[in-house]
């Protein structure tokens, strides 16, 4: 257990130290790095604070697609599980098995439901514009 | 390992040199140099030359040195940029007038070409008044000017050797989903079932298509030179290859370059019933709405590759640039785009 400030603390100082220091102050290229590099803090954080969430949701709604299995309990196995499960959803779909009926609405639900987690990690504001 | 920049001082006494020897000129002299983009690879510098001739007379010239470090496969040649540029104005597509072929003085090919002035990043021409009666024009511009892209002749420019065009016995549509396909096969990290959607989406639905254009391949905005009264320059022909030309009028629509102005399909500033009856008024092929949309789904597939490709760059060392970094997780705008696109057709 570290001591507070707590890692979404600490990255809210980098971010507010970018974005209120270097931002406005540097022009050109280095400026809009800067920019960029403010902006990757806030994906950091937002995906720290709902990748536990994510995580779940994802393995679950492949459950619903490809068969119930056991969760990895480690949050790196979870990921490499995940990403072994997705190879075989993607096999599935280049099959020709998600073309159509059930299968195809249940799969189609469940990219749009991991591609919606994903972008409330990396750009929240473009899902309220849709 | 990153490569490691050649500095402005450096870049500038060669360009000097090399000046003087083109020109026979009695002195250059060369200010203000600055790298404008630096990818791993390909540069490009602007720079003002003012040019002593041996006649005695003197003229300062706004340029551009557009320098590969290290020539990328699959990437168009300086060489080949360059004509095509010359068959471009030719034609009168409004683009930078080229001024000398390169040697091998930066020590990697390239060439240089007139600096167009005016602004090019999206953000301040969508939103600043400043652009208002150029987004008023831009529209049928985009149009007109696409017309003149498709009308350059690749045989009569020899242009032929140049550019990537269909496979054998296949469509362009056919062929240039092959190749998107592959690419994201042989480079993606993590699997991505979106795409596979889009993928099977796409062989369901290929379009036929008339006879292959030139096609610019990146027209959108941020390769646009734009000033108050409109569209000045187009730039970044180093995807232009032989295909469909509905591709071109897809892509100027795609999404992400709207930039935020989602509900202006044409570059964030019109419509594209707009753009479709500018560019048949002007000479373009006709118009197949049911292709154009197909394109644009591509269109999407297609830069949601481009954007892992960029993160490759990063993930394999390529470049420790923290926009190249970045750009990986905008991958899932174009997965969202495309299952929109997919879910209403």
């Amino acid at each position: 257990m570290q001591d507070r400030p707590s890692y979404d603390e600490l990255l809210a100082a980098v971010e507010h130290f970018l974005d209120t220091e270097i931002v406005p102050n540097v022009p050109g290229s280095r400026g809009f790095h800067a920019r960029v590099a403010a902006n990757a803090i806030r994906i950091v954080r937002r995906e720290l604070s709902g990748e536990e969430e994510h995580l779940a949701a994802e393995w679950s709604g492949l459950d619903a697609i490809l068969g119930p299995a056991e969760r990895p309990a480690g949050r790196e196995e979870l990921r490499s599980a995940l990403r072994e499960r997705n190879e075989v959803l993607s096999a599935l779909i280049r099959g020709g098995d998600a073309d159509d009926g059930e299968t195809a609405r249940k799969v189609f639900e469940h990219v749009q439901r991991t591609v919606r987690d994903k972008l409330t990690v990396s750009d929240p504001a473009l899902l309220e514009r849709s | 390992m990153p490569r490691k920049t050649a500095t402005p001082d450096e870049v500038g006494a060669k360009l000097t040199a090399f000046l003087k020897r083109s020109h026979n000129a009695k002195s250059v002299r060369v200010d203000d140099v600055r790298l404008l983009t630096g990818g791993a690879s390909r540069q490009t510098w602007s720079f003002d030359a003012t040019i002593e001739h041996a006649d005695g007379r003197s003229e300062t010239l706004a340029l551009i040195a557009r320098a590969d470090q290290r020539q990328t496969v699959g990437m168009m040649t300086r060489d080949a940029e360059y004509r095509l540029l010359e068959a471009a104005h030719a034609e009168g597509v409004p683009v930078p007038r080229v001024h000398l072929m390169g040697d091998d003085s930066l020590g990697a090919p390239f060439f240089l070409m007139e600096r167009v002035d005016g602004e090019t990043i999206a953000r301040r021409i969508l939103r600043d008044d400043e652009y208002e009666g150029a987004r008023q024009k831009m529209t049928a511009q985009l149009g007109e000017i696409l017309a003149a892209v498709h009308r350059v002749s690749i045989e009569r420019h020899g242009l032929a050797n140049d550019l990537a065009g269909p496979l054998a016995g296949k469509s362009p549509a056919e062929s240039e989903l092959q190749r998107i396909e592959g690419t994201f096969r042989s480079i993606a990290p993590e699997p991505h079932p979106a795409f596979e959607l889009a993928i099977r989406w796409l062989k369901a639905r290929r379009p036929a298509s008339g006879e292959p254009t030139l096609v610019h391949g990146d027209y959108r905005l941020g390769n646009l030179i734009i000033g108050p009264e409109g569209v000045r320059s187009v730039l970044d022909w180093e995807l232009a290859h032989v295909g469909d030309p509905m591709e071109d009028l897809a892509w100027l629509c795609v999404r992400s370059w709207r930039f935020g102005n989602d509900q202006l399909p044409v570059a964030g500033v019109g419509q594209r019933e707009d753009l479709f009856r500018a560019y048949e008024a002007a000479g373009g092929r006709q118009v197949d709405a049911a292709a154009v949309h197909w394109w644009e789904v591509f269109g999407n597939l297609r830069w949601g590759v481009f954007c892992i490709m960029q993160a490759r760059a990063y993930l394999d060392g390529l470049s420790k640039s923290v926009e190249l970094a970045t750009i990986g997780r905008r991958t899932a705008e174009t997965e969202w785009e495309l299952l929109n696109l997919m879910e209403s057709a």
